[in-house]
């Protein structure tokens, strides 16, 4: 029907909204360019000129810590001025539609909107939206997508396994309300991994997942069995409320990451997660802070990778 | 006002007429077909050559939006919308605001629509009050008062004591009860089919039993109420398979499903368009495939435009939070003749989804023009080709999945009691 409403006319990434329909290509691109960077964030000046003059608007619809701060140093670094909104606090309660907020701050003159919104498809709506010059990138939206997250997690994967072609990934816990989980998804089976599990119990699953490319498990020892990556997902504490799970204690006990459980996957296993983390509940604080563990070198990459997306859509 | 219309394709399903004729009309009733009447004089000649008369359309759900949303549609002009669409009898649900609950609503409603000398409004009253689902509403009251049926809309009855009470009591006064069978609970906070599009996309899911099993409570108490139930905008595959049985066992029940869901499904969503935010959801291929089959087969009764105009602020939202809904009223007939042209349905069958058995569900002397009957007819052209954008679209919602989308089939003239309230070349 409609096509690619991420790409430009001539194949080039416009804004990045989700990483489904995303050729390797650009996701190898992606990740290469976030290497680079790395280097920057080493160097004792932390700053390259590459969006000098550039005003990135950071809309957060949602409360978020880690995303924002990442995208705004992220911007920073690349010489950007950045300007941090929280909407829920301001407009939106004032009865601004989000529309009306977007195009205010459009003639503030913007060159690219980062946004983060409960509501799935927000991003797309507001990339539909804008005029041609600016860009959109996708901070996470409802359930939907999280794609800087899920280049970020190949960025860890990559750095520590270096192939994509001969993995295992178990990605473990609440998939059904998990934006991470389906860019994660998407990502790993476009960059060639052969085998991806979800685990989970089937409360947390969604419909037809397995039409994503994943193998289900129920079972978590069996499904971490051999694994190389084991990614575990946030388990919000409203879950716990509804009639999906019957208690934290139950929910640990049986898809919780211990260094028990741990050690059914291959010795040389990493352990990931987006974070925020619930020690305790969908993971011990053993296995958190252990050796396998590369939950930290995901936040620092995230800031490279960020930078890298930053940058290659100004230049297209 | 003597009309004759001349040189016309003229189909009239209930009546099996089905050939080139003109039609006399005077007093605003149907004076002849075929041959002049002796002294008749036309004061109008209406050209039909190329064109197909048939019985006016019968819609059984537009939203006209009064009262309560005026800053979305008016009477006037979803009226309007009505006419050029060549629709002349119209249901429209108790969802307005405040909903129709009461007769003085329901007879204020009757009278505005009447002023306007357009198409015919019968309301549908809300089955409980304030459609909560908890109290009864004067049934026989509001009938007095003009409705022809009674809904809940889309809001649903959690309490199925509540329905059991509301299907014995319209039983008592032979009232039909028209349900769109969704379980609450099951589709509380959903937006779109539980399917792989709404997994991919990350909405919140309405599984096919919120409908299924809805349709089985309301299909088993009407057998034990002895109510006349009619079950409006069916979704699913099994759901029209349960109907098919049903009425095999001699229930009677009748039902019908809309314009969308007859041409689209789930995958059409695409990235978030908010115009394909319907209720009930669009969903799967093959559910589409058997509401286009029984449609054919009789299993299902009617097709209606569901028309739900929604103003733009509203819509021009993330899909989850637009509002749900789409406008109808001008696309029913060239999204009809498309499905009987893909479905190799008669033509003379297909009008009869849209004219004949609506008009039997709502119990209305209509949809079918004998002599002597009153003169409410559609006159339109199957071949002109037209492209759906706002600029084309009398109503006032221009929300439709099918902006873009290029129709076949346009209503040259629409009638009602012999006036012409509808002429293309003058609009």
């Amino acid at each position: 029907m409609t096509l690619n409403p991420q790409l430009n006319t001539d194949g080039s990434l416009r804004h990045l909204l989700t990483i489904d329909g995303l050729p390797r290509a650009i996701l190898t691109h992606i990740l290469d360019t976030a290497e680079s960077f790395i280097a920057v964030s080493e160097q004792e000046v932390k700053k390259v000129p590459l969006l000098r003059g550039k005003a990135i608007f950071n809309l957060f619809f949602e409360p978020s810590t880690r995303t924002r701060t990442t995208f705004e140093i992220a911007a920073k670094r690349l010489s950007a001025d950045v300007i941090n909104l929280n909407i829920s606090a301001s407009s939106q309660s004032k009865g601004e539609t989000l529309l009306d907020t977007v195009d205010n701050l459009a003639a503030m003159q913007a060159d690219m909107f980062v946004v983060r919104h409960a509501q799935s498809g927000a991003a797309h709506m507001i990339a539909r939206h804008v005029a041609p010059h600016i860009h959109v990138v996708n901070a996470g939206d409802g359930r939907h997508a999280h794609p800087t997250q899920g280049l970020l997690d190949m960025f860890t994967i990559r750095k520590y396994k270096g192939e994509f072609h001969n993995l295992r990934v178990a990605i473990v816990g609440d998939v059904l309300h998990s934006r991470v989980a389906r860019s994660q998804i998407h990502a790993l089976t476009t960059l060639g991994v052969p085998e991806v599990r979800v685990i989970a119990p089937q409360t947390l699953l969604p419909t037809a997942v397995e039409q994503m490319g994943v193998h289900v498990y129920h079972d978590m020892r069996q499904g971490l069995r051999d694994v190389d990556v084991v990614i575990m997902l946030r388990l919000q504490n409203e879950r716990m409320r509804g009639a999906r799970l019957p208690s934290a204690q139950e929910y640990f006990k049986y898809y919780g990451l211990t260094q028990d459980k741990l050690a059914l996957a291959r010795p040389d296993a990493i352990v990931m997660h987006p974070g925020p983390m619930n020690r305790g509940v969908e993971i011990d604080s053993a296995v958190a802070d252990g050796k396998q563990s590369v939950i930290l070198p995901q936040v620092t990459y995230g800031i490279a990778v960020r930078m890298a997306v930053m940058s290659i859509l100004a230049g297209n | 006002m003597k009309i004759q219309i001349s040189n016309g394709r003229v189909i009239d399903p209930k009546n099996g007429v089905d050939q080139y004729a003109d039609v006399f009309i005077a007093a605003g009733k149907i004076a002849a077909i075929g041959t002049m009447p002796k002294d008749f004089h036309a004061n109008r000649v209406i050209d039909a050559s190329d064109c197909i008369v048939c019985p006016g359309l019968v819609d059984l759900a537009a939203r006209l939006r009064e009262p309560g949303f005026e800053y979305r549609a008016t009477l006037e002009s979803e009226m309007d919308a009505a006419c050029a669409g060549g629709v002349t009898s119209l249901a429209c649900p108790p969802d307005t605001d405040p909903p129709l609950d009461e007769p003085g609503l329901v007879e204020m409603l009757k009278f505005r629509a009447k002023n306007l000398n357009q198409a015919r409004v019968y309301p549908i009253g809300a089955l409980t009050q304030k459609l909560g689902g908890e109290r009864l509403t004067e049934m026989a009251e509001l009938r007095d008062a003009g409705c022809v049926g009674f809904s809940q809309a889309d809001a649903a009855i959690s309490d199925t004591q509540v329905l059991v009470r509301a299907l014995e009591y319209a039983a008592t006064f032979g009232f039909t009860v028209w349900l769109r069978p969704q379980d609450a609970y099951l589709a509380k906070g959903g937006v779109a089919h539980d399917g792989f599009v709404a997994t991919r996309l990350g909405l919140p899911a309405i599984p096919y039993s919120a409908e299924t099993i809805a349709v089985a409570t309301i299909l088993l108490l009407a057998r034990e109420t002895g109510a006349r139930v009619h079950l409006c905008r069916l979704s699913s595959a099994q759901a029209i398979e349960m109907v098919r049985v049903a009425k095999a066992d001699g229930l009677k029940v009748s039902c019908d499903v809309s314009i969308n869901h007859l041409h689209l499904t789930e995958m059409d969503i695409g990235y978030f368009d908010p115009n394909y935010h319907l209720i009930p959801p669009l969903r799967a291929l093959r559910d589409r495939d058997a509401i286009r089959a029984g449609l054919a087969t009789g299993t299902i009764d009617a097709l209606c435009s569901n028309h739900t105009p929604v103003d733009d602020d509203a819509k021009q939202m993330p899909f989850g939070e637009a509002e749900a809904g789409a406008t109808g009223l001008e696309l029913l007939l060239p999204l009809t003749l498309k499905w009987a042209a893909e479905q190799r349905v008669k033509l003379s069958d297909a009008i009869a989804r849209i004219t004949q058995y609506p008009a039997e569900i709502l119990g209305l002397d209509a949809g079918h023009f004998a002599i002597g009957h009153v003169a409410d007819l559609c006159i339109f052209n199957p071949e002109t080709r037209w492209q759906v954008v706002p600029a084309a679209l009398r109503s006032q919602g221009k929300n439709t999945p099918y902006l873009g989308y290029e129709m076949q089939g346009a209503v040259k003239y629409t009638l009602v009691e012999g006036q012409v309230v509808f002429d293309a070349a003058k609009s």
